[in-house]
């Protein structure tokens, strides 16, 4: 707690959420993906969620998003309940939002250069010169801006990731999503992400939300780190904090121990029977 | 009981198919209207659906002329007017032949491709992304291919049937010896306004069907490979079944 932005007061914090996610339940079908998650990333933060793969963190995403809706619970951004906005609404909630998708998800029949131009020229009306001063700006500090004219299908991952995350601040949001942004990066690219993410952070002020199950690079750009696992928030604090954790789910996943709290095996029959056909040599007997 | 249940099934399932069909179809023309504010990217998807059809369809149209020719000369030489084989092939080719082989070659060309264009975006979340950034994807992806195929359908329809009149002059009045006069006389004279009025009118409804069959598959696709040759399957399929079927109400009705 030593960053000299943190709110001092309550009501300070209050001012400050960005999102909150309070007693949120959402399930798919029969299974529950959250049973009763807390969450909440402030103004001006880097806030990483973290946990094991499957425990949701794309999921709850989408929910910040307005993409898909809580089963129960409230889900407000900037003060506002996300899944009871009309459609108009929702999308001038995201137009104050950036977000960066796993894949890049970058407009495949679109080059660098229209890619990051897109959003620009779907909102405004700016002048041609205007546009492009301010797609090369972008693509200047993404470093790609030599490769403006490329195609997606060019690029590697890493510098698709960078495009994305140009276009995904060319619009100067207020929040920033970044889904996994360090999966199936090389170390440079990784590093390079990492950097970018923080800059963002610190120079344009903007607040960030990053999942990820990288536990070293989100110690090195987290404010506020949020550990999920089986639908609820299981350790929350700063990355020291959960580091210092005696918790067994924190240590398990931050050490990488493969059984533990959360088990190494899917819920199944048990072993010895399932091979010597003991439930089906018993299912046939009841069917003789 | 099972084959009642499946049966059921298939009704319920189908009649559900139709009416998510029919609600995306009024989504799609609602968006159409802020869609043609911006003639550019219809004007790109016309030339998409069309001008990349071109060869295709001009090939076709050739042959389907030729055999026309060659067909209608050995059916009306039987009956001594082989003169008439100018208004046979011409009617045959604006009311019939024109619309419906245009219409099935377009369903397994440009349907297909924007079918399988529209499911890759939503498989690699593009459209995904689009919403993001606050960006309707029916308004900005969908209504422009939609326009593009409904605008296209037609064009190609008349260029389909003036190649497809040359091959059968071509094979008439070149090899089997037909009167030049007779064949382009009698035709100028027996084909009315009617006639191109109900070649257009099937082309434009063609058009209108394969192209949402197409954009709605597209939108709908299982964001998988699998889902995305599927969908291309579903939309080859589908259009063609409805084009023959509203090609027969169609007909009853300008009979």
């Amino acid at each position: 707690m030593t960053d000299s932005n943190r709110p001092t007061s309550a009501s300070a914090q209050a001012d400050d959420v960005v999102v909150e996610v309070k007693g949120v339940h959402y399930a798919v079908g029969r299974r529950e993906i959250f049973a009763g998650l807390d969450v909440i990333a402030r103004r001006g933060r880097i806030t990483a969620i973290m946990g094991p793969s499957g425990t949701g963190k794309t999921t709850l995403l989408r929910l910040i998003t307005g993409q898909t809706a809580p089963t129960s619970g409230e889900l407000h951004v900037w003060g506002e309940r996300v899944s009871t906005l009309a459609r108009r609404d929702l999308y001038a909630l995201r137009r104050r939002m950036g977000m960066l998708f796993q894949n890049g998800a970058l407009l495949t029949d679109l080059d660098v250069f229209e890619n990051v131009a897109f959003p620009v020229r779907e909102h405004t009306r700016l002048s041609e010169p205007l546009i492009r001063e301010l797609v090369l700006t972008k693509l200047h500090a993404v470093g790609l801006r030599g490769a403006a004219r490329m195609m997606p299908s060019e690029l590697s991952g890493g510098m698709a990731r960078r495009v994305a995350l140009a276009r995904a601040v060319v619009m100067d949001p207020e929040l920033l999503i970044y889904d996994e942004p360090f999966v199936g990066l090389d170390p440079i690219s990784m590093g390079v992400i990492v950097r970018l993410i923080r800059q963002m952070n610190r120079v344009l002020g903007i607040t960030s939300i990053v999942v990820s199950h990288d536990v070293r690079e989100l110690a090195a750009i987290a404010d506020d780190s949020y550990l999920l696992s089986q639908g609820r928030c299981v350790a929350s604090g700063s990355p020291e904090e959960l580091h210092r954790s005696e918790s067994e789910v924190v240590r398990q996943f931050l050490d990488g121990v493969a059984d533990g709290p959360v088990p190494f095996h899917y819920p199944a029959p048990d072993y010895r029977d399932q091979l010597l056909g003991v439930g089906r040599r018993a299912q046939r007997g009841r069917a003789a | 009981m099972s084959v009642a249940a499946s049966r059921d099934g298939l009704l319920t399932g189908a009649l559900r198919r139709i009416g998510a069909v029919g609600v995306f179809f009024g989504a799609v023309l609602l968006q159409c209207v802020p869609a043609l504010a911006r003639p550019r990217l219809i004007v790109h998807q016309v030339y998409n659906a069309g001008a990349r059809s071109l060869i295709i369809i001009m090939l076709c149209g050739f042959f389907v002329g030729m055999v026309l020719g060659l067909q209608g000369f050995d059916l009306l030489q039987r009956f001594g007017s082989e003169d008439a084989l100018g208004v046979a092939a011409a009617l045959g080719l604006l009311k019939e032949l024109g619309p419906v082989v245009t219409a099935l070659l377009f369903a397994g060309r440009a349907g297909t491709a924007l079918t399988s264009e529209i499911g890759l975006m939503r498989a690699t979340d593009q459209l995904t992304a689009m919403q993001m950034m606050a960006v309707d994807p029916m308004q900005r992806i969908v209504a422009p291919r939609f326009i593009g195929g409904v605008i296209a359908m037609p064009l190609l329809v008349a260029i389909f049937n003036m190649v497809g009149l040359f091959g059968a002059q071509l094979v008439g009045v070149q090899l089997m010896d037909v009167d030049a006069g007779a064949f382009w006389s009698q035709m100028q004279g027996a084909v009315q306004l009617n006639d191109v009025q109900e070649g257009f009118i099937k082309s434009v409804v063609f058009g209108t069907a394969c192209s949402l069959v197409a954009v709605y598959e597209g939108y709908h696709t299982e964001p998988t490979a699998a889902g995305v040759g599927l969908a291309t399957t579903r939309t080859v399929v589908t259009s063609s079944v409805l084009t023959l079927l509203l090609d027969y109400i169609l007909t009853a009705a300008f009979l």
